[in-house]
């Protein structure tokens, strides 16, 4: 019973540490991505940077769009996070201050990768429209 | 008796199994990850088997519940052949390939004669405490291995995000499976309301995030591990 209990405590925070770097590496392919001005036109939002609190929005928009086909799995993975990352900061805000910002600023870099996906799938969206109208004429 | 919800994630399983082994293929990298390529597909071909066991003998049948956990304990050895092929690739630059054979070999050797003192120790209750016990062992092995990995990824700098990502997918798979074999082990209960329907969701993220990890990620994919750590501001 002692080495089950030992062996699950340690499992636990192992499964979060590596979800949370597993959900990190998804995220650093999309850091270093400019947005074009068409996110924002389409978002509203003109700021430099996306508000941590933009992602649902931003997941919403993506959902409007056609589906790539790929990105379906790593939009999941990283909404998991973001409700994970959501919980971290609730409790931690009053008890670990820094804790709460370091989930700030994980939950920007988030909004960060949708509003990158929405990008994507803007531009899909276009060339899908303009094939199509190719191949009416 | 199996409901639908089984069948389907069964179906899943298989799919996304056989899918890693089509985008190693596809990638021309299945030579090169011949381990994880290969336990992929035993993977698959053991899901077909257990499909077959229980079309012959039925769900409830002894003969199933051996080939379930004796296959089950069988793939977690080829995994552990995985983690040995990762650290290969992790530590190629270095020429330690003879010095992992050997420490995998011991380490295969011990948890053979673990295995077997357990065995021992187990003779009147060998299918139902001891294969939750075994199965709990050798995933949490794989956890320690794995946990150790990512230790010398980090000390090493290495950046190849394609490796990077398919040795963190194996952390979440194994960290999962030994916390709910741990369960199992804790609260017996739970097992037939809850646990049941862990392990096969379990088993979906492993071929999903490995089929995501050859599709999208290139293999000169590069990616600095100190943005990985968790830091608090």
């Amino acid at each position: 019973m002692m080495i089950a209990a030992v062996i699950f405590v340690f499992s636990i925070a192992a499964f979060l540490q590596f979800f949370v770097w597993h959900c990190r590496s998804i995220l650093a392919s999309s850091r270093r991505v400019e947005l074009s001005d068409r996110v924002r036109e389409v978002t509203g939002i003109q700021n430099q940077n996306f508000g941590a609190d933009d992602f649902r929005r931003l997941v919403q928009l993506v959902r409007l769009c056609p589906e790539r086909g790929d990105d379906q799995g790593e939009i999941r993975a990283v909404g998991t996070y973001y409700s994970l990352l959501n919980v971290v900061g609730r409790l931690a805000r009053p008890t670990v201050p820094s804790v709460a910002a370091w989930a700030e600023q994980e939950r920007e870099n988030c909004s960060h990768f949708a509003a990158v996906a929405l990008d994507r799938r803007i531009s899909y969206s276009r060339d899908l429209f303009t094939q199509q109208v190719a191949d009416r004429l | 008796m199996l409901g639908p919800v089984d069948y389907v994630l069964w179906v899943i399983s298989f799919l996304l199994e056989a899918g890693v082994v089509v985008c190693a293929v596809y990638r021309k990298d299945f030579f090169k990850y011949l381990s994880l390529s290969s336990y992929m597909l035993c993977a698959a071909l053991v899901n077909c088997g257990q499909f077959l066991c229980i079309q012959r003998f039925g769900f409830s049948s002894k003969q199933y519940l051996y080939t379930y956990y004796y296959t089950e304990s069988l793939l977690t050895i080829i995994m552990l052949c995985v983690i040995i092929q990762l650290y290969q690739h992790v530590f190629v630059e270095m020429n330690v390939s003879r010095y992992i054979r050997g420490a995998a070999a011991i380490l295969l050797l011990a948890t053979a004669l673990f295995s077997y003192a357990v065995v021992r120790e187990n003779k009147d209750h060998l299918t139902s405490r001891f294969v939750v016990e075994i199965g709990q062992n050798l995933h949490f092995s794989g956890v320690v291995l794995t946990y150790l990995l990512w230790g010398a990824i980090l000390k090493l700098r290495e950046t190849r995000t394609r490796l990077i990502q398919l040795v963190l997918a194996l952390g979440v798979y194994f960290s999962a499976t030994a916390g709910v074999y741990a369960l199992r082990n804790l609260f017996p209960g739970l097992q037939p309301s809850v646990l049941r329907w862990m392990p096969p969701l379990i088993g979906t993220w492993l071929p999903l995030a490995w089929a995501y990890t050859f599709y999208k990620v290139p293999e000169d994919a590069r990616l600095a591990t100190a943005r990985l750590l968790v830091r608090a501001r």
